[in-house]
């Protein structure tokens, strides 16, 4: 560990960091001091930090470039512990704090020795680009291996092995006008909307507003730029009407704006969130906004230049040396040499300059640059090399020269003798991109504009981009944009709107000459034989690359994007898009519109999955739905099962007699011998209920069923089958008649919301002429399955409903009181026993629940789970649909045929179907029943089976095994399974083999195991 | 995420209360005995795919339970009305190339026009705006 540095790097004054203070962090295992104020990248720079991550694929050593969202190098892992690791974290946004610590992402195990070199060093021969398809995709089995490593060697971060201690929230927000930039355009066009009385909510992404503000050269009326920043961030503050929203970035523009947005709350204080008054404070909130309007004042990204070697640490934008110079008082070097096309980046050198620090020469593509900016540089002193570019840069673990010659842009060629520069940092300027992504997110594509040499975005409407975003760059120039943007979206939501001109802050207007497209800078080589000229710095994708894809065929930019995976980093080539495509346009020759447009999606930076579930984890991450017996369950010991979001009890396991507890095993075969021996109460409570009312609900039951509703009178219960009008089978239950007009459905546990909503459907959409109405009343009614033998004798002393064999025959349902508690008591049954289903209002549920016990001690009264339930109905070969059914079996496939009502009036849903030659075809798989030849066995559910166990691979397969279970009434396994022709073959053998190679025999027999004449139900 | 205005709530309200069902004014064979294997299965399966104006239907499912209609441009995602079961839509695809192609007529014959301002995506305001007109 080294002892603290001291800031080499660092001016004695400048920026808006707070020297009195010092912070102590750590990057990769180094100790180094920065202030209050800093980012992790300024601070870096600051102690002069040159290599900050190995490049993806080349291994090539890199540096900080940019100071935004656009940096693609120091992109690191953040945490001090292993809870708080955060991968992707762009250094150039992250706040430094006291106690931070972070390591490079890419290079293990270490940036500075990094096995990966070697490939690099041997060279690109064994990376060319379309590498990884090529080499890595055979053969095939091989590729998890490969993937492992190239994972672990590119190091794309990594997710924490600990449970983040972190809590995250989302806010849901409306408002008249979102404004994402608080830039000139941004501030200006806020300040108009709130003025007008609009809901206004102002986000930025950087640790403090101003945007440009933050470290231009010019004034506002005369001040420093700070100023007027200041006084109008106060001004905003003190409307209402204004939210301002800062360290909150607008990752993703949804539909219909909607627009997401990610606001770091505790970022820049911690590793993790500090406490406030006893309450941790949310990390980070997801804001969710639904705005009127909006406008996008998000500015624009320079673009470099691409030369040889322009990944050197020390080759930085021209407009990140300025801001490292004035926001942070850092000068990240000694001697410098600028290359540009443009005025603007003049700012890099005269602030260089004026920090003291050399720089060499200034060298303008232009062959007779002219604005304000160039003669001040004159002015200054520094020595301007025009018609000419850096072509390479020099140097291994820093730049030590750039070679500089004159250059013919339009050729593409060297025209001059090439002159070294010695210098240790080398900075670029190609022009600027509009940041467009939330406008891309829309959908909207974006224009080429020859006039800025940059594409500018497309809107739909409802929004609008504003200043550096649609590449209007003067300063004030950009204060208009923003306030006309303002008054036309103040005006659009309906506010009356008058600008007094007054308001504008006075800027010297200052006169810049033309920019020069230039993009790749030619190099005395051929570029496939010139050193890198890097395009995408973050995926190592070389204008050489490119001219590869090309010359390979590949002619659509999306094509080579995906060849040479230019922009497919963490940074989405917000640096190296435009010039990838001026490099296709080149290779083409063609037009960069006649290349492509770029799109972007969301996110614009990355987000966290903390961020992006918020409150939505842990006991929060899906609703649990308990019945009123839930507390009852579990002091009994019941093992769970989840079933939708329901709990259901799967078995009650009990001490054995060693002390331990039975086994699952041993709990369903005790469960089932006591329902088939003596009685049984299983919580069915879950069960869906649609309570359905009207003239009409006789004939809308005739018309969702497939069988007969007519003449179910009062009293009496039916099982109903339903299928879509596709003939197949999609839910089944019992449909209880209680009253002319009133009738009770009951669905399956998961389908409760499912068939409510098809009954709606069929009702809303086809037959609203039929008088009847629907009603879930699941969560009313709890159900208690009393069933076994001895359930009458149970029952007999808790009701007054007469419970004698013919005055309540199977299939009816009585109306009466259960333990003092009025009461619907259903005699029907899923076990084949004898059963009484009784439903109580559900606050009644745990007390007659209770007072079943109470009297069923003297029978041993079971509570018996899912897994039993399951057991006992299958050995009845009761279905259940969703597993003995998959969305492809009709009711004439499960043997059901007396559950069709072919004559009925009505074509029933379903009823056509049925009757297609598709589903009244030979050899459709059928439901029976398989008995394992050896009682042992249980088979697999899903196990496919087959006719011909010697049949060549590949077998022909017949179907699968549906259900299966031990029974311990039959001390056996048995099986529902689905069988092509089934039903023609009962008593011939069929074949399962397993994985394992043992080929298992079963008999295709009836689906009823016990008691197939059905006669236990009705005693 | 859509805003969907529900025309039985008369409110805008989130697309997470909302299910999407897939094609609108599929209309079940008034008698399903008499139709073709084909023709059944034309109304079972079938659906069409547009690029452009879409007639669908979407439930209100955790709010008022009702289903109504959607016409959405499937390109923009705009949703230019919602109307109730059983109505009809003001607005097609037919309408709107008639409007179009009119415009088109406009502008050649006004060739002096500057086409200025934004591109919009889909069905602009105007064009909506005197489809809607020219139904009242
Ligand atoms: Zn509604």
């Amino acid at each position: 560990m080294s002892q603290t540095a001291s800031q080499p790097n660092r001016l004695a004054q400048g920026g808006q960091v707070d020297r009195t203070q010092a912070l102590t962090f750590t990057f990769n295992g180094h100790t180094y001091t920065g202030h209050p104020g800093d980012t992790l990248a300024s601070a870096l720079l600051a102690n002069g930090v040159d290599l900050v991550n190995r490049s993806f694929k080349y291994s090539r050593p890199r540096g900080i470039v940019a100071s935004g969202a656009e940096e693609p190098n120091a992109v690191v892992q953040l945490g001090a512990t292993e809870a708080t690791q955060v991968p992707n974290v762009r250094a150039t946004q992250q706040a430094l704090y006291d106690g931070l610590v972070a390591r490079s992402t890419n290079g293990w195990p270490d940036a500075q020795r990094d096995i990966m070199r070697w490939i690099g060093k041997l060279g690109s021969p064994f990376m060319p680009p379309g590498f990884y398809y090529k080499t890595f995709m055979a053969p095939a089995s091989m590729w998890m291996t490969y993937e492992k490593f190239i994972r672990k060697t590119a190091g794309l971060g990594r997710s924490p092995t600990q449970s983040d201690p972190d809590i995250y929230d989302h806010m849901h927000r409306h408002c008249d006008m979102l404004i994402v930039g608080a830039g000139p355009a941004g501030l200006s066009a806020a300040l108009t909307a709130a003025r007008a009385g609009a809901r206004v909510i102002l986000a930025d992404e950087q640790e403090a507003m101003g945007g440009s503000l933050l470290d231009t050269r010019e004034t506002l009326d005369d001040q420093p730029a700070a100023q007027w920043l200041k006084t109008t961030l106060a001004a905003l503050a003190e409307h209402d009407n204004v939210t301002l929203l800062p360290r909150t970035t607008a990752h993703g523009y949804h539909d219909h704006h909607f627009v997401t947005l990610h606001e770091r709350r505790t970022e820049h204080l911690g590793d993790s969130a500090p406490s406030k008054a006893g309450y941790r404070q949310p990390r980070s909130r997801l804001h969710r906004v639904r705005a009127g309007q909006v406008i996008l004042a998000t500015g624009a990204h320079e673009r470099p230049l691409v030369y040889a070697n322009n990944d050197v640490p020390g080759n930085l934008l021209a407009g990140a040396v300025s801001t490292y110079i004035r926001r942070y008082g850092v000068v990240p070097g000694e001697k410098m040499v600028l290359s540009t096309s443009n005025d603007h980046a003049y700012r890099a050198a005269l602030d260089w300059q004026e920090a003291g620090r050399e720089v060499v020469a200034i060298v303008d593509a232009r062959t007779a640059p002219q604005g304000d900016l160039v003669a001040q540089a004159k002015a200054a002193g520094i020595r301007v090399i025009t018609g000419s570019a850096v072509l390479e840069a020099k140097g291994a673990q820093r730049v030590s020269a750039a070679r500089v010659a004159a250059i013919d842009v339009d050729a593409f060629r060297v025209t001059g003798k090439v002159e070294t520069l010695e210098c240790d940092t080398i900075a670029s300027s190609g022009g600027y991109s509009p940041v467009i992504h939330l406008a891309s997110h829309t959908g909207a594509r974006p224009v080429w504009s020859d006039a800025i040499i940059g594409f500018v975005p497309s809107t739909v409407a409802g929004v609008a981009a504003s200043g550096g975003a649609r590449g209007v760059y003067p300063l004030d120039e950009v204060l208009a944009d923003g306030v006309e943007a303002g008054v036309n979206a103040a005006t659009a939501l309906g506010f009356d709107v008058t600008v007094d001109d007054a308001d504008l802050p006075q800027v010297a207007s200052r006169h810049e000459g033309p920019v020069c497209a230039l993009f790749q800078v030619p190099h005395e080589k051929a570029t496939l034989r010139a050193p890198k000229q890097f395009v995408d710095l973050q995926n190592d994708v070389t204008a050489s690359a490119i001219e590869v894809a090309t010359l390979e065929g590949f002619e659509s930019i999306e094509h080579v994007k995906r060849y040479t995976a230019m922009g497919f980093g963490t940074d989405q080539g917000k640096l190296g898009n435009i010039n990838g495509m001026a490099v296709t346009a080149r290779c083409l020759g063609q037009s960069i519109p006649e290349t492509g447009t770029t799109v972007f999606r969301p996110n614009y930076t990355p987000v966290t999955f903390g961020a992006v579930v918020g409150r939505h984890c842990r006991e929060l991450f899906d609703p649990e739905r308990y019945t009123p017996m839930q507390a009852w369950h579990v002091a009994r010991g019941a093992e769970f099962e989840d079933v939708g979001q329901w709990k259901r009890p799967w078995y009650y396991p009990r001490k054995r007699a060693d002390g331990g507890l039975e086994s699952i095993g041993e709990a369903v075969a005790r469960e089932c011998r006591a329902v088939r021996e003596g009685v049984g109460i299983l919580d069915a409570s879950t069960l869906g209920k649609i309570d359905i009312q009207g003239p009409d609900a006789r004939e809308f039951l005739g018309r969702i069923y497939t069988n007969k509703w007519q003449k179910l009178a009062p009293g009496r219960v039916r099982y109903g089958l339903m299928c879509g009008d596709d003939g197949m089978v999609m839910d089944d239950g019992t449909t209880s008649c209680l009253a002319e007009n009133h009738f009770l459905m009951t669905t399956t546990t998961g389908n409760a919301a499912p068939v409510l909503e098809w009954l709606e459907l069929w009702h809303q959409t086809e037959w609203p002429e039929l008088d009847v109405y629907f009603n879930s009343v699941t969560d009313h009614w709890a159900t208690m399955t009393v069933t076994g033998p001895e359930a009458r004798k149970l029952l007999t002393d808790l009701t007054d409903i007469d419970l004698d064999r013919e005055a309540f025959k199977f299939m009816d349902w009585r109306e009466g009181h259960v333990a003092g508690v009025p009461a619907r008591v259903f005699r029907i049954s899923f076990t084949g026993e004898l059963a009484f289903e009784i439903n109580v209002q559900a606050h009644y549920a745990m007390h007659v629940w209770e007072a079943l016990f109470a009297r069923g001690e003297a029978f041993d009264l079971t509570p018996y789970g899912t897994e039993t339930m399951h057991v006992l109905r299958a050995e009845k070969g009761f279905i259940i649909v969703g597993q003995d059914t998959d969305g492809s079996v009709t009711p004439e496939d499960l043997g059901m045929h007396w559950a069709i009502g072919y004559d009925k009036p009505f074509p029933w849903v379903g009823k056509r179907a049925l009757t297609r030659a598709d589903t009244r075809r030979e050899g459709r798989k059928q439901l029976v029943g398989l008995k394992p030849k050896d009682a042992s066995v249980v088979l697999e559910e899903g196990a496919q089976i087959v006719f011909e166990p010697n049949h060549a691979i590949p077998m022909p397969m017949v179907g699968h095994v549906t259900s299966s279970y031990y029974s311990p009434t039959l001390e056996s396994g048995f099986a529902l399974a689905v069988v092509k022709g089934g039903h023609q073959r009962m008593g011939e053998s069929v074949y399962l083999p397993m994985v394992d190679g043992r080929v298992h025999e079963a008999e295709i027999v009836s689906t009823q195991f016990v008691d197939p004449k059905g006669e236990r139900q009705h005693v | 995420m859509f805003h969907i205005y529900c025309p039985y709530c008369e409110e805008l309200r989130e697309e997470e209360e909302f299910h999407p069902k897939g094609q609108a004014h599929i209309a079940r064979p008034e008698e399903p005995d008499t139709c073709s294997d084909e023709e059944w299965g034309d109304y079972l399966f079938f659906r069409d795919n547009p690029r452009g104006i879409h007639h669908e239907m979407w439930l209100h499912a955790v709010g008022c339970r009702k289903f109504f209609n959607i016409t959405r441009n499937t390109v923009s995602y705009e949703i230019l009305e919602t109307y109730k079961m059983g109505e009809q839509p003001t607005i097609t695809a037919e309408h709107l190339a008639r409007e179009e192609k009119n415009a088109r007529e406009e502008k050649t014959n006004n060739a002096q026009v500057a086409e200025g301002g934004q591109q919009t995506v889909g069905a602009s305001d105007a064009a909506v705006a005197s489809v809607k007109g020219a139904q009242a």
